[in-house]
């Protein structure tokens, strides 16, 4: 079949089964452009290079997809870098196709012009730059392939101009064969055999869960191991979902931000059992230090995550659900019940404040994501910002499933939340999403209200507002002697008055009395809504 | 800290090299040396890489590397079990005088003059990095102008070969 590259790639990604495209046009992807008419594509105009490819990651995180956004070259595949970065930390599949310069021109500065593939390598699972049209279906096919099976990453395709336009005879490629990439999914059994032997033995096990379990679909497993042996369940950031909330063996969020009885649990621990983590210093900032005390089991996908972060003392390369699979059929509980007793009344000690109810003439955030997550029930989803809006939804939302809460844990990127939610809703039409942020990085990706009214998105939108970058601010207070630095938003906009010009509705509340109203009234409205929430500027992040 | 030497293959196409450097430098590994050329294979080139680390710094290395597309296959080369070379060029200054001292210097190392001027002898030397380094210890007297070394390349004793299978058995 004879196809322009242009139309090649279109063909390409209807082969892979896209069905959604996130982007936005210019010069050098105009080609590309042209040939979107008349396909069956979806494609999603966001405001900025920048939120398309967060729309593609929320859409990724829950379907399990992976996502495609498109830019063209210069400024529009610079715009992208944050975003493939957020999604490279947090090992999200995405394919980013971006225009370039025509061939003939690279490298002599012309208009436009970015080096795109040498930006992106530190931070992408792989990339192209396209120099010839007939590796174009290689191409997007093995793109397809990396970003999406072993450790899932995004990867980028640099295609120039006069490339989309040059004709070739189409045929894409029915196998693959990369000599350099083969992941190893099924975890050594004699390693998975002295996983059952040191948990037979251990008398204070924990199971760290992180996002590998989540992007795994291991939670089935991680929940039946965790109630077989009656091993407690921490999670990191990127590992909430991978058990739902309200088990009786989830403690919760480890790490610097995290509840008190995860991080009492991993301190005391003589046996951790790491799925899918990659053991982050906001997660665990003193791994050695815990290596000492407990044997360490460390599970996970990329064999070079293994020993970097922490000693280790059994050691499987492997996909978290297959692993515990294996596992599963061989483990025993141990002497356990004593450390879990212990655990229980750690957890009784320390509960999560909740602040119900009380009058005080502002909102207290953590209530409120409380009272929305019993009030969304199964089917609802959350995508955060980040700052305090972020450890806030982390320690007090109630995440029921997998692919649920979605967030920028490794990269912390502001700007993340609302164009991942307009992604998630994507991804979910049925569902409510929610993007919860902060006064501060809401304004960073703002301009997204305008995908929003496009598409006609009810993507709902809570904003904590401060009048503060609070986390940087409480960062002063307490190392920097309260020496408080650029950290004041005192002249934000009138956010309801914001999304009115949009055409839709918000509104304002400053007392947890009226957050149940408020919720109520956002959740049964179909359309875009907006709660702005006036949240003490002293409201601690725990 | 001690050397380490890997012995790479990786797919012979553009930016490859450049993955692999910026791979070095983001991560914070130092290269001592780094040498690449093509195989009997034309489309795969083996990069010859000499680290200076740890092991846990030699570990990551190799791990961080394997996760490249681009790279097919890492193996660590024990020193006695194989054979490393590299080749340098030396120009050194020679007068009337100086000139047979060098020649006869140059003999006992079993190197070659392949150059000569009216002032200056270009001096090739293949081996070791101490043999290359105790050559150019000995011409230091006579004034060196200039070096030109390769990075090390090194090879398995034996029957041993390292070579891209498409199963990962072997």
């Amino acid at each position: 079949m004879k196809l322009t590259g242009a139309q090649a790639i279109i063909k390409a990604l209807e082969n892979e089964k896209v069905d959604i495209i996130f982007g936005y046009p210019g010069a050098a992807i105009c080609p590309f452009y042209d040939s979107l008419l008349g396909s069956k594509l979806n494609h999603i105009l966001t405001r900025n290079e920048q939120g398309a490819v967060h729309a593609a990651s929320g859409y990724a995180r829950v379907t399990g997809k992976t996502g495609v956004c498109v830019a063209t070259s210069g400024p529009g595949a610079t715009n992208m870098i944050t975003g493939i970065a957020t999604a490279y930390m947090d090992s999200i599949p995405i394919v980013a196709i971006t225009g370039q310069v025509s061939s003939e021109l690279i490298g002599r500065d012309v208009f436009q012009e970015a080096d795109i593939t040498g930006a992106t390598a530190p931070f992408c699972k792989h990339n192209y730059l396209v120099k010839d049209v007939k590796e174009l279906p290689r191409v997007i096919k093995e793109a397809f392939h990396i970003a999406s099976t072993g450790r899932p990453g995004p990867v980028v395709i640099d295609i120039p101009v006069d490339i989309q336009n040059k004709e070739f005879n189409f045929e894409y490629p029915k196998s693959i064969d990369i000599k350099g990439y083969k992941p190893t999914y099924k975890g050594h059994s004699l390693q998975i055999k002295k996983i059952a032997e040191a948990i037979a033995k251990a008398k204070a096990p924990v199971i760290c869960a992180g996002g590998g379990v989540v992007n795994a679909y291991a939670t089935e497993e991680l929940c039946e191991l965790s109630e077989k042996c009656r091993i407690p369940v921490i999670t990191t950031l990127m590992g909430i979902g991978s058990m739902p909330t309200a088990h009786e063996l989830n403690l919760g969020m480890i790490g610097s931000h995290g509840v008190y009885a995860a991080n009492y649990a991993l301190h005391n621990a003589d046996l951790i059992i790491i799925l899918g983590a990659r053991v982050g210093d906001r997660a665990m900032g003193t791994a050695n230090k815990i290596a000492e005390k407990a044997k360490i089991i460390h599970v996970d996908i990329d064999p070079a995550e293994i020993g970097k972060n922490i000693g280790t003392t059994i050691p499987v390369v492997g996909d978290v659900k297959l692993v515990l699979q294996d596992l599963l059929a061989i483990v025993t509980k141990g002497n356990v019940d004593e450390w879990v007793a212990n655990i229980e009344k750690v957890k009784a000690e320390h509960p999560l404040k909740h602040m119900e109810g009380t009058e005080c003439g502002t909102v207290k955030p953590q209530y409120l994501l409380r009272t929305l997550s019993d009030m969304m029930g199964e089917n609802g989803f959350v995508a955060t910002e980040v700052g305090q809006n972020q450890i806030w939804a982390a320690n007090y939302f109630k995440v029921r499933k997998p692919r649920t809460f979605i967030t920028s844990g490794g990269m912390g990127t502001m700007g993340y939340g609302l164009p991942a939610a307009v992604g998630v809703k994507f991804g979910q039409p049925e569902a409510t999403v929610v993007a919860v942020c902060g006064d501060g990085s809401f304004q960073m990706s703002m301009n997204e209200l305008g995908t929003i009214k496009q598409n006609k998105l009810g993507v709902k939108i809570v904003i904590f507002n401060n009048s503060r970058l609070g986390m940087v601010r409480e960062i002063q207070k307490q190392r920097y002697c309260g020496r408080y630095s650029q950290v004041f938003l005192e002249e934000n906009p009138d956010f309801v008055k914001l999304v009115e010009a949009y055409g839709f509705k918000g509104e304002r509340i400053t007392s947890n009395l009226q957050v149940k109203d408020a919720l109520q009234r956002m959740l049964e409205n179909d359309e875009a809504y907006l709660i702005e929430c006036i949240v003490d500027p002293e409201e601690p992040t725990l | 800290m001690a050397k380490h030497t890997l012995s790479v293959l990786v797919e012979n196409h553009a930016g490859v090299l450049s993955r692999v450097a910026g791979l070095f430098s983001r991560r914070g590994f130092n290269i001592d040396s780094l040498a690449v050329g093509v195989t009997e294979n034309p489309d795969i080139s083996r990069m010859t890489i000499v680290v200076d680390g740890d092991d846990y710094t030699v570990e990551q290395v190799s791990k961080q590397l394997n996760k490249l597309i681009d790279v097919i296959k890492i193996k660590q080369l024990a020193k006695d079990e194989s054979v490393s070379r590299e080749l340098a060029l030396i120009k050194v200054a020679a007068s009337a005088t100086t000139r047979s001292e060098i020649i006869q210097i140059v003999e006992i190392f079993r190197a070659n003059i392949v150059d000569v001027s009216k002032n200056t002898l270009t001096v090739e030397i293949s081996g070791s990095t101490s043999k290359v380094e105790a050559l150019e210890d000995m011409l230091r007297q006579f004034g060196i102008k200039e070096i030109v070394r390769t990075g090390t390349i090194a090879i398995e004793r034996g029957n041993k070969i390292i070579k891209v299978t498409n199963n990962d058995e072997e």
